[in-house]
């Protein structure tokens, strides 16, 4: 069985998002970089999938050499062997395009990614996969199971769950659920070392979309306090004022 | 020329959501000065399909056929790319839901269309090109994205624009299925919904709690909180990550983004990663026994106590108040 994950490199959960002067970019100085928390769980799938020596696991990234320390951390968590693509990962339409480049002719059993980057949010790059290389995707997984050829994988639908089967290659994105997280052990970081790392070139394509600007959230009046002995005044509150019951 | 959308529904009943993504579709048409045509996929009554005219569009189109009757993202990714082609449609919208999430970036890709996700806001027109307002950094921030492809589609979040009648009538028309038998890999073995829960995603009302709680043993408080109220029910993560409850409860950073109209906050102290998930609550009520928790500084009201005691209270009071109101 080989199996391809999708990595990203994202600013740390506990980062406090500011944009330069302008606010065109993202500010990045002083932010610490971590492997996607929701690629790091479909990592932990494939790890769980692979145990036993049932097949290998390639990470694949799209980003440039200052995101290696990330892929080296999917390799210490377990992954066999890892791919960076070397390019700014523009959008999710530029780093699906050059995933499938990738992947097209390498015959993996299942490519898995996470349900979507903490930064871009777009949960695009899986489906993606899909269309680009004719493959089913299902989006947005918390069980997967596996029986010879065929998958059963349960998928996140408004207020409930759909099980889905499919038989053959398929392509998915994984949420919280599908997998304990994996902590990387010494011989693991050892290994991450000397573990293969390709670096491939980017193929020329043109994006569709582009972010011209950012903005953060308009901040909140002052809070006010009601009374712990008098909660009848938040219902109050909440019907007169904020008028949202 | 026209704007094309997709009206998804939960076994031939369309939700608020889908509402709320005509409503959005229809004000593009306007910008546009175009019709609005939906599609829909699966079981539906006639009744149904052509009440989608109270939310202005003029046309319906529907394909049904006996594979059509549960979700296959290649499936209904050949129906809508038809669709858009043959109704010339410069704009198609979706809803960001979780099927929209499996559907709206294969379509993008099909059509060779710029793709928004996580829209909250109406798009500016920029000559031929749009630019729309999305969510990024997990509710941190927001991205205004200018998509410059000869179609380009769109997926609105829940709760980011208003249910709006305009009623028109709507022509409902049958087209035969242009899925493709090789679109057919996957299939759907069992749905499972919880009747009597209300969807966390698209929730007006949402009782949110925390490790104050102290255990699970406790959450009848919040589940009473919840039902006086008519809300869902969600959790922090240490919370989730602890088993008390299920991960789909989880919001925050890594789990679900919500913007309800209102978010109730019980013993969560507002770690940066929770706070983003429900910044773009419009109203957020925090019940901490700490006064310093950082949650106060976010909230819109706050009451200082225990929530062994202040929830009950609450919740008699929520009675109370409908009962009379």
């Amino acid at each position: 069985m080989k199996i391809l994950v999708c990595i990203s490199n994202v600013p740390d959960t506990t980062t406090k998002i500011t944009f330069n002067s302008d606010n065109t970019e993202f500010n990045a100085s002083g932010v610490q970089f971590i492997l996607n928390p929701y690629d790091e769980i479909a990592l932990s799938k494939a790890i769980d999938l692979c145990e036993g020596g049932k097949g290998t696991i390639t990470v694949i990234h799209v980003g440039e050499a200052s995101t290696e320390p990330t892929i080296r951390k999917a390799l210490a968590i377990g992954a066999d062997d890892a791919v960076r693509i070397d390019a700014a990962p523009s959008d999710a339409y530029f780093v699906a395009y050059q995933i499938a480049a990738y992947a097209k002719d390498k015959n993996f059993d299942m490519i898995l990614t996470g349900r979507e980057s903490i930064d871009y949010n777009g949960a695009q790059v899986a489906a993606m996969l899909g269309e680009f290389l004719d493959l089913p995707s299902i989006s947005i997984i918390k069980k997967l199971d596996l029986n010879g050829s065929k998958a059963t994988l349960s998928r996140e639908i408004e207020g409930g769950k759909e099980v889905v089967e499919v038989d053959g290659p398929f392509i998915a994105s994984c949420a919280e659920g599908v997998a304990e997280w994996k902590i990387p052990n010494m011989r693991g970081i050892m290994s991450a070392r000397t573990k293969p790392l390709e670096v491939l070139a980017a193929q020329s394509l043109e994006t569709l979309s582009v972010v011209e600007k950012f903005e953060t959230p308009t901040p909140r009046g002052a809070v006010k306090m009601v009374d712990a002995a008098n909660v009848a005044q938040l219902v109050d509150l909440l019907h007169n004022e904020a008028k949202v019951i | 020329m026209s704007v094309l959308v997709y009206v998804e529904h939960a076994e031939g009943k369309f939700k608020k959501s889908t509402f709320e993504v005509v409503s959005y579709a229809k004000a593009i048409a306007q910008q546009l000065n175009t019709n609005l045509v939906a599609l829909a996929i699966g079981n539906l009554s006639a009744e149904q399909l052509s009440n989608l005219g109270t939310y202005g569009a003029q046309k319906v189109l529907h394909v049904n056929d006996v594979q059509l009757g549960t979700f296959n993202a290649q499936a209904y990714t050949s129906i809508l790319s038809d669709a858009a082609q043959k109704e010339g449609a410069t704009v198609v919208v979706l809803a960001n839901s979780f099927s929209g999430k499996g559907l709206a970036p294969r379509l993008a890709v099909r059509l060779k269309a710029g793709l928004a996700s996580g829209v909250v806001a109406l798009p500016t027109l920029q000559g031929a090109a749009l630019s729309v307002k999305r969510t990024a950094y997990s509710g941190k921030a927001f991205a205004h994205v200018k998509l410059s492809g000869s179609i380009n589609v769109l997926a609105l979040n829940a709760n980011a624009f208003p249910v709006s009648e305009q009623q028109v009538s709507a022509e409902v028309i049958s087209l035969a299925s242009s899925a493709k038998p090789t679109d057919f890999k996957t299939s759907v073995k069992e749905i499972v919904r919880a009747s009597d829960k209300i969807s966390l995603p698209e929730a007006d009302l949402v009782v949110s709690a925390g490790r104050g709680m102290k255990g699970p043993e406790n959450w009848h408080l919040i589940e009473e909180l919840a039902e006086s109220l008519g809300a869902a029910t969600a959790c922090s993560k240490p919370v989730s990550d602890a088993g008390w409850r299920p991960h789909e409860e989880h919001v925050g950073q890594t789990g679900i983004s919500v913007s309800p109209n209102l978010y109730i906050a019980v013993g969560i102290s507002g770690a940066i990663q929770h706070l983003a998930g429900v910044s773009s609550s419009k109203t957020i009520v925090v019940i901490n026994k700490d006064p310093e928790a950082p949650f106060f500084k976010v909230a819109d009201y706050g009451i200082v106590g225990d929530a062994m005691e202040v929830v009950p209270q609450l919740t008699a009071a929520m009675k109370a108040y409908s009962q009379n109101g």
